[in-house]
């Protein structure tokens, strides 16, 4: 039986507004995901946990403090760590360009701008996952 | 035979895995091949765990009173599991998972094990699976493990059959006992938990639940307690803790505890055996056939579904002999 696609929204760092995570988390239950959302200020730590005890395919981090190449790379650590490297990482937030190629060096999955409208996020993840409902 | 996946799987969950204990959840709540096989060789791991059902209207504080609930358990040193469901919307399929907001504190602690689920198409506000994800958790060893679904009105037996002890959460906007009467939350109660009683009127909700009970016709020589909690500083949540214990003894030394599980047991053998003869009818070609046959014969005014029905068990029933 194919599975849902369950999908972390994770909002790391101090930044303290959580409307745009909160938008997307919504856009993908509509596009007929499972979205587990859990609030501002996570570690890198609680993250990587919450990923493996929730299961989810993948994790969509979103970063505006800046941190992102700290943050990022620190979770994605984690979850190689914890034996869930499979787990892919995608995000958005104001990331030069740079610091993406950097980031997909590692591994990272796309890192999408602000603006970005909610099908290209919808689109990608139903591409890499395409035995998902 | 098990997959040899699902073997690894199985063997790194007995070792302690976390990453294997999320994933056989997902086995089981998928229903993916190997899920009664993986239900069967857990099962022996599992009775263990103390498991609690909190439910109430959206908002209520559930999932603050789960996080406090948990951390007192932490406390004394038990670890915890908790599946928190939340409603799968019926538009696009999907969800939003969000009872982990109000849990923070729990989420790097090695003692606890949160899971969320979406309700998918599960009657009376749990979701399909729910049952075989806290099996999985107390195969894994969590202690106490908790429940939290939404509590939108309609009767939640479903955990009942799940849970050892369900805690009715509402505040005192709930609204009046009668429409709380009205919503079925007052026969599932065991426990009664007036939370946000920061608030006003918390008294006279807890009253009014008092003499609710009064009327209902008790059950088993049970009185369901009354607790007042706010959940926001943890207040009354140690009596909430103590009130689930005290139930607890009187389930085990009433001997309702093996009454019910030897009562979900039956069920659940019910439930598979059901399962397993739907699937082998609906399997077949040549049911479907003449189920097609069946209802043309309807559509075209020269049956009834109540005949269809008859013929079509009757030819179940031939074409299974001849199988024998
Ligand atoms: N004043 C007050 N607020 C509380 C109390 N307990 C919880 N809250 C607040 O109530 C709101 C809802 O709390 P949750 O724990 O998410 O409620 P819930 O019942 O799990 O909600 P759903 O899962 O969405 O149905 C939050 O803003 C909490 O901070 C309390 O005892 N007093
Ligand atoms: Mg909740």
């Amino acid at each position: 039986m194919a599975r849902k696609l369950r999908i972390l929204m994770a909002k790391p760092g101090l930044d303290g507004h959580d409307r745009g995570v909160k938008v997307v988390a919504r856009g993908l239950r509509d596009a007929g995901f499972e979205v587990i959302y859990t609030g501002l200020h996570q570690t890198p730590e609680m993250i990587a946990e919450t990923a493996i005890q929730e299961d989810v395919d993948a994790v969509g981090m979103s970063i505006l403090s800046g941190a992102h190449m700290v943050l990022i790379p620190e979770t994605m650590r984690l979850l190689k760590e914890k034996g869930a490297g499979d787990i892919l990482m995608f995000g958005g937030g104001i990331i030069p360009e740079e610091d993406k190629k950097e980031l997909y060096k590692m591994g990272c999955g796309k890192l999408f701008g602000p603006g970005t409208e909610i099908r290209e996020i919808v689109d990608f993840l139903k591409e890499k996952f395409p035995d998902r409902t | 035979m098990l997959e040899s996946t699902t073997s690894r799987l199985l063997e790194e969950f007995r070792s302690g895995d976390r990453r294997a204990c999320g994933r056989l959840v997902s086995v089981v709540e998928n229903e993916g091949r190997g899920a009664a096989e993986v239900l069967s060789e857990l099962y022996p791991l599992t009775g263990r765990a103390f498991r609690v059902g909190i439910t109430g209207p959206p908002g209520v504080g559930k999932s603050t009173l789960v996080e406090k609930l948990a951390r007192l358990c932490r406390d004394q040193d038990r670890s915890v599991g908790i599946v928190a469901v939340d409603p799968t919307s019926p538009f696009s399929g999907g969800a939003i998972l969000g009872d982990r907001v109000r849990m923070p504190s729990l989420f790097t602690d090695p003692g606890v094990f949160i899971r969320s689920m979406a309700s998918r198409g599960g009657l009376g506000g749990l979701a399909m699976r729910t049952r075989e994800a806290c099996d999985v958790l107390d195969a894994f060893g969590y202690d106490f493990i908790i429940i939290e679904t939404v509590g939108v009105g309609q009767i939640e037996l479903d955990i009942a059959s799940t849970a050892h002890s369900t805690v009715v959460v509402l505040v005192p906007e709930s609204g009046d006992a009668i429409q709380m009467m009205k919503a079925g939350l007052m026969e599932i109660g065991e426990l009664f938990c007036v939370n946000k009683s920061d608030r006003q009127g918390a008294d006279r909700l807890a009253l009014a639940i008092e003499s609710m009970l009064g009327l209902r016709s008790s059950q088993d020589g049970w009185k369901p307690p009354v607790v007042k909690t706010v959940g926001t500083s943890g207040e009354g949540v140690d009596a909430l803790l103590a009130a689930l214990e005290r139930h607890r003894s009187y389930l085990v030394e009433s001997d309702l505890m093996s009454a019910r599980r030897k009562f979900r047991v039956r069920v659940e053998i019910k439930e598979l055996v059901e399962e397993k003869l739907k699937q082998k009818i609906w399997s077949r070609p040549e049911v479907d056939a003449r189920l097609a046959g069946l209802v043309d014969e309807v559509m075209s005014e020269s049956s009834t579904p109540y005949r269809a029905a008859a013929a079509l068990l009757e030819f179940i029933r031939a074409d299974s002999r001849e199988e024998v």
